[in-house]
C-alpha cells in the first residue's frame, strides 16, 4: 500500500479514515491531529504549563513527544509504583522514561522538528527556550510500601492492585500538579481506552460515569486540577505507530497486573467489531461525545459536595480523611 | 516461515498477506503492528520466504 501523499510505502493504513501514510507524512498528520484535538476540546494553550503523566509506555511518551514538538510547555511526572516482581516492570519503565528525555535532547531532536512546526504555524521560540522537567515520585520511598503490598495489606481490589494503583496515581498526579503550579494535567488515554470504558459503563448503564466521561475535565472545583486527554481521537495502533516512527523506546510489555483484566477484554471485543466494520470504535465514541454534548446525560451528572481532607487538605467526597489517606494511613507530603 | 510475537514463534506458509497470517495464528489484526525485515509495514504486504517478520502488540502498559 502506498502513501496517499507521496506514493512511497505506507507504514499505516487507517481504514476508518480511508488513509494510508508513510512514516514522514504520518508523523505530520499525527501532530496536526493532536493540535486539532487540543483546540477542539479547549484543553490548553501554549501559554499554559502542562504536566504530562508519563509511564514509559507508548501513549504517554508519544504524548510528551508530540506536545514538545508542537511547542507546548510540557513537563513530565513519573510515578514509581514498585511493581518489580516477578519482573522489574517499574524499574524498566522509569529507565525508558529517563532515556526518552535524555535521548531527545542529546540528539537535538527538537531542532530537526522545526520544519514541521513551521508548517503547523507554531512559534519556534517556545520550543527553543523550553527545557522540560521530569518529576519522579517513588511510591515505596515516599509512602513506605509498594502498590502490590498496600493492595494486599488493605485487601482492596479483589486480589488485584489496580484499584489501589488508580487511587494512588490520581492523588499524586493531582497533588503534584497543584503544588507545582500546573494548570493542566494531560494523560495519554487513547480512543481504545475511552471506548472500552464507555462500553463497560454502557453495559452496566452507569449513567453517572457516562455523564462524566470527557476528553476535558475542567478544574471546576478548588483543589482539582484540569485533566485532559489529547489522544482521545487516536486508535491505540495509531499511537503505537507514532512511537515506532519516532523511534521512541517504550515499554512493550503490559503491566503484569493488567494482563487479562476486563478493560483488555472489552478492547478485544471492540477490535473484533472494528475488524469487520472499520470505524466502529471511532463512531461509537464520537457519537457518544456528540450525544453528551447535546445534554443527553446532563441530568445524571450529580454535583457532589466536596470537603477538605483533614490530613492532607485534598478534596474528598466524605468528611474526615480522604480515601488516599485512609488507605495509606498517612498524611505525608509528596516530595 | 517464522513470525515472532513477544517470546513466541509461529510458523506460516509464505505467499499470504500479513493480515491473513495474523488471522491464521489466531490473533486480531487490529491488535498488532507488523514489522518486516526491520521496517514497519501495512498488513496487506505479502510475506515472502526468508522475510523476518515480527508482530508488535498495540496494547502495552497498564
Amino acid at each position: 500500500m502506498k502513501c496517499r501523499k507521496c506514493n512511497t510505502n505506507a507504514v499505516i493504513n487507517m481504514r476508518h479514515h480511508k488513509l494510508a501514510l508513510c512514516g514522514e507524512h504520518y508523523g505530520e498528520w499525527f501532530l496536526a491531529q493532536t493540535d486539532r484535538a487540543i483546540e477542539k476540546y479547549k484543553m490548553f494553550t501554549r501559554a499554559e504549563r502542562v504536566l504530562v503523566a508519563v509511564s514509559g509506555g507508548k501513549d504517554s511518551l508519544s504524548l510528551w513527544d508530540a506536545l514538545l514538538r508542537l511547542g507546548y510547555q510540557a513537563d513530565g511526572l513519573y510515578i514509581g509504583l514498585g511493581i518489580n516482581d516477578p519482573a522489574p516492570y517499574s524499574d524498566v519503565s522509569l529507565d525508558k522514561t529517563r532515556a526518552f528525555l535524555d535521548f531527545r535532547f542529546q540528539v537535538s531532536d527538537f531542532g530537526s522538528a522545526r520544519s514541521e512546526e513551521d508548517q503547523l504555524r507554531n512559534p519556534q521560540s517556545a520550543i527553543q527556550n523550553f527545557s522540560p522537567t521530569l518529576y519522579v515520585v517513588d511510591v515505596p520511598e515516599t509512602y513506605g510500601k509498594t502498590i502490590p503490598q498496600i493492595a494486599q495489606e488493605k485487601n482492596r481490589g479483589h486480589g488485584k492492585p489496580c484499584s489501589s494503583c488508580g487511587l494512588t496515581k490520581r492523588y499524586v498526579m493531582n497533588r503534584l500538579a497543584l503544588e507545582k503550579g500546573y494548570t493542566v494535567l494531560a494523560t495519554g488515554h487513547n480512543l481504545d481506552d475511552e471506548a472500552a470504558v464507555l462500553f463497560q459503563n454502557t453495559l452496566r448503564w452507569q449513567t453517572q460515569y457516562l455523564a462524566r466521561q470527557s476528553p476535558t475535565l475542567p478544574a471546576s472545583r478548588e483543589g482539582l486540577v484540569k485533566k485532559v486527554k489529547p489522544f482521545v481521537r487516536f486508535y491505540e495502533r495509531e499511537t503505537a505507530t507514532y512511537a515506532l516512527v519516532r523511534a521512541i523506546d517504550y515499554v512493550y510489555d503490559e503491566c503484569p497486573h493488567a494482563i487479562g483484566n476486563l478493560t483488555n477484554f472489552y478492547k478485544t471485543l471492540l477490535n473484533q467489531l472494528e475488524s469487520n466494520s472499520p470505524g466502529a470504535k471511532l463512531s461509537f465514541y464520537l457519537e457518544f461525545l456528540r450525544a453528551r454534548g447535546e445534554g443527553v446525560f446532563e441530568g445524571f451528572n450529580r454535583e457532589e459536595t466536596l470537603h477538605a481532607c483533614e490530613v492532607c487538605d485534598q478534596p474528598t467526597t466524605a468528611p474526615g480523611r480522604c480515601a488516599f489517606c485512609r488507605m495509606w494511613e498517612v498524611g505525608s507530603v509528596v516530595q | 516461515m517464522p513470525i515472532t510475537f513477544r517470546d513466541k514463534t509461529y510458523e506460516v506458509k509464505p505467499g499470504i498477506t500479513a493480515r491473513d497470517a495474523i488471522k491464521k495464528i489466531g490473533m486480531e489484526p487490529e491488535a498488532v503492528l507488523v514489522i518486516v525485515n526491520g521496517k514497519l509495514v501495512t498488513d496487506d504486504v505479502v510475506l515472502r520466504d526468508g522475510d523476518q517478520v515480527k508482530l508488535v502488540a498495540v496494547v502495552s502498559g497498564g
